[in-house]
């Protein structure tokens, strides 16, 4: 009677420090991702250290968080960020590390690459710096984000140092609505669990409505379960899981493909397992979600308002709530529907997939953006879902309502690159994070999926995508 | 790592729920590929009232006055209380790297988000969870008494007040190992070298697609 989790776990204990359940535990790693922010220190250090990398062939690096989304042909022109890219180039380059390089089609945001290409395998531990690697546990494998001393660790070792942590399902049951998403399911959950109610354990997605979810839309889920307070986030393997794996780049082929689908059908929660928690949603209830915070866990429903401070009986939570709405220049009891927004940006790790696209395209389809709106840009994830996106013919609709379209890469998720809000900028946005200055200083991040976020675009404020037949 | 036994210093209050890792470092210092000088933009954006970039002067920057690491009483600060699920975000260790760069030896708060908790073991910054109701009253202490200070003792295991009053806090014995005796991990781990090749080869047997 073990959890999905258990099952993981187990499978990659190299040694424990003692014979309690939650002894220090050397864990395997089967899969390292790399980017340029978190990784160059580890790699000065290990050099310094006189060490090299445990083993090349688990290793992945691409640069996504400081890559321009515009014409690449000149390179980087801010020079610190040029050195930071240019510095996993050579550490590549150096100690022969597989990298996709930024002029590589298959370049993009590590989270959605490492699935892409099939790196990312069901039944594998998967790390990287880099707290969305959640969002590799929708293949039923234990994916979770590291500090660049643990990727020095990983590096150096091929394992890390942990406790297990505790097992949670979250089990949504029922159908969901017309145009409801991963992306609401996500922000219903933290609303209802808040950002720290994952703290401390490793969360199961289960229940029909996520069986029914495309792998995309699991990664989603998964994407923001860190988001939610977990490390790691998982959906047990199915037929989805494996039709989306089959004929990949990195994915077993002939016989061993056949010998590893048997053994990915084992990797489920079996039926009397027992969860530290338990959390139930029903589908039917959940709707289109809007974040007015500064925190995930701030949202509400496009039917909904600011809500009011005043009403709130914790003294240190009223404080909070009080600082985020003056920061997000919003007003208690204003109708969600009522604000106007400024830019809108469709991208990130969250939501930047092929299917997150269509939604989106599907929304502005002949439609043209808003006069208010001074930009919305559509930041694909990798440059092979550009280019699907470009054979659907998906560019030239964004381009027709008025959308910038790009190339792939973190852009505006974090603006680290030239992609960003300027102070008091509101932004709808597909992302996972609507924290103070996330998306540039003084920035203002609302939260939505991609059809909503499209939707608002058109309008110039939100809107019910129900309503408009997203 | 250095080695951690007690420390007795100033404690200043952040009193602040959710704070994240953002905000204890924005992105834009995440560009440098040095693990140290941090420490100058922490917290950057609640500091100075200027917008931050890397490479500015500190001296020429403008703080901001209200921010409570500006005020005069706890400059030299080395304990920090916080409020519930600080750390949360990113897995970004420049967030541990710029409190102890700052000075922080020790974050007191009632609850971390995990990967924050976890790196700040690595770096030998040590984090401690304390009961809220205790942040409640070291909170007030603090604002209260000018040049309130605490001593942490990891060998004990203990938070102590100016009035001896003592609050036990409990820590994973391998990582107060680790602390105590300022040990290298990526040493220790090879150690068990044979035991991970061992573990490794079973692996490469078992599921040979997984290492090509
Ligand atoms: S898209 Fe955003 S959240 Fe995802 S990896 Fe990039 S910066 Fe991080």
């Amino acid at each position: 009677m073990q959890t999905l989790y258990d099952k993981l776990w187990n499978q990659h204990v190299v040694h424990a420090e003692s014979a309690e359940p939650d002894s220090m535990t050397l864990i395997y790693i089967d899969r390292h991702l790399v980017h340029e922010v978190t990784s160059p220190q580890a790699f000065e250090s290990l050099k310094l250290a006189g060490r090299k990398p445990w083993r090349l062939d688990s290793i992945l690096a691409v640069a996504d968080h400081n890559v321009p989304t515009t014409d690449r042909s000149h390179g980087i022109h801010d020079p610190i960020s040029r050195l930071q890219v240019d510095t996993l180039d050579q550490n590549c380059d150096e100690l022969g590390i597989t990298e996709f390089k930024m002029q590589d089609l298959r370049q993009g945001i590590v989270h959605v690459i490492g699935p892409e290409q099939g790196a990312t395998l069901p039944g594998m531990t998967v790390v990287c710096g880099d707290s969305h690697t959640s969002t590799h546990g929708a293949f039923g494998c234990l994916a979770f984000g590291i500090g660049t001393s643990e990727v020095e660790h990983v590096l150096a070792t091929q394992c890390l140092l942990m406790k297990k942590s505790k097992a949670m399902r979250i089990s949504v049951d029922g159908k969901l609505g017309l145009g409801i998403t991963a992306k609401d399911i996500a922000l219903a959950i933290i609303g209802e669990i808040g950002t720290a109610g994952g703290t401390g354990y490793a969360i199961e997605f289960s229940g029909s409505a996520i069986r029914a979810l495309s792998m995309e839309g699991r990664m989603t889920l998964c994407n923001m379960a860190i988001e939610a307070g977990a490390r790691a986030g998982m959906v047990a393997v199915d037929d989805t899981t494996i039709d989306y794996i089959k004929g990949r780049p990195f994915a077993p082929q002939g016989e061993l493909w056949g010998r590893a689908v048997a053994y990915w059908r084992t990797l489920h929660s079996d039926n009397d397992a027992i969860f530290d928690r338990t959390v139930v949603l029903d589908a039917a209830q959940i709707k289109p979600q809007v974040t007015w915070g500064t925190s995930p866990e701030m949202v509400t429903t496009i039917d909904g308002a600011v809500p009011d401070p005043a009403l709130i009986s914790d003294e240190v939570k009223r404080h909070d709530m009080q600082q985020a709405l003056n920061y997000m220049g919003l007003y208690a009891n204003t109708p969600i529907q009522q604000i106007t927004l400024d830019k809108v940006f469709i991208g990130s790790c969250t939501n930047s997939r092929i299917e997150d696209l269509r939604a989106a395209a599907h929304v502005v389809k002949g439609k043209h953006v808003a006069v208010n709106i001074k930009q919305a840009l559509v930041v694909p994830g990798s440059g092979l879902v550009k280019k699907q996106a470009e054979q659907e013919g998906l560019d030239q609709i964004f381009l027709a309502a008025g959308f910038e379209w790009r190339e792939p890469g973190c852009s505006m998720c974090l603006a680290m690159n030239d992609d960003r809000l300027t102070a008091g900028e509101r932004c709808a946005s597909t992302s996972n994070r609507n924290f103070e200055g996330r998306q540039g200083p003084g920035g203002r991040t609302h939260l939505v999926s991609p059809a909503m976020a499209a939707a608002a675009a058109i309008a110039g404020h939100f809107v019910d995508v129900r309503k408009i037949g997203g | 790592m250095e080695k951690f036994h007690t420390v007795t210093g100033l404690v200043a209050p952040l009193d602040r729920a959710n704070v994240d890792t953002d905000a204890i470092i924005p992105k834009q210092f995440l560009k440098s590929i040095k693990r140290s000088g941090f420490g100058q933009n922490l917290f950057d954006e609640w500091r100075y009232l200027d917008h931050g970039e890397p490479g500015m002067d500190p001296i020429k920057r403008q703080p901001n006055p209200e921010f409570v690491l500006n005020q005069p009483r706890y400059q030299g600060a080395q304990i920090l209380l916080a409020r519930a699920n600080f750390g949360c975000g990113s897995s970004r260790e420049h967030a541990p790297w710029s409190l102890q760069d700052f000075g922080f030896r020790v974050i007191i708060a009632p609850s971390f988000a995990d990967i924050f908790f976890n790196n700040c073991f690595k770096i030998g910054l040590l984090p401690i969870i304390l009961d809220a109701t205790v942040l409640d009253r070291l909170f007030e202490e603090v604002k209260s008494t000018a040049g309130y200070c605490l001593t942490v003792d990891l060998q004990k295991q203990t938070v102590v007040t100016p009035k001896n009053e003592a609050f036990g806090f409990t820590v994973d014995a391998f990582r107060k190992h680790c602390l105590v005796n300022g040990l290298d991990e990526i040493g220790l781990t090879l150690q068990h070298t044979e035991k991970i090749k061992q573990f490794e080869q079973k692996r490469r047997t078992e599921q040979p697609w997984l290492f090509m």
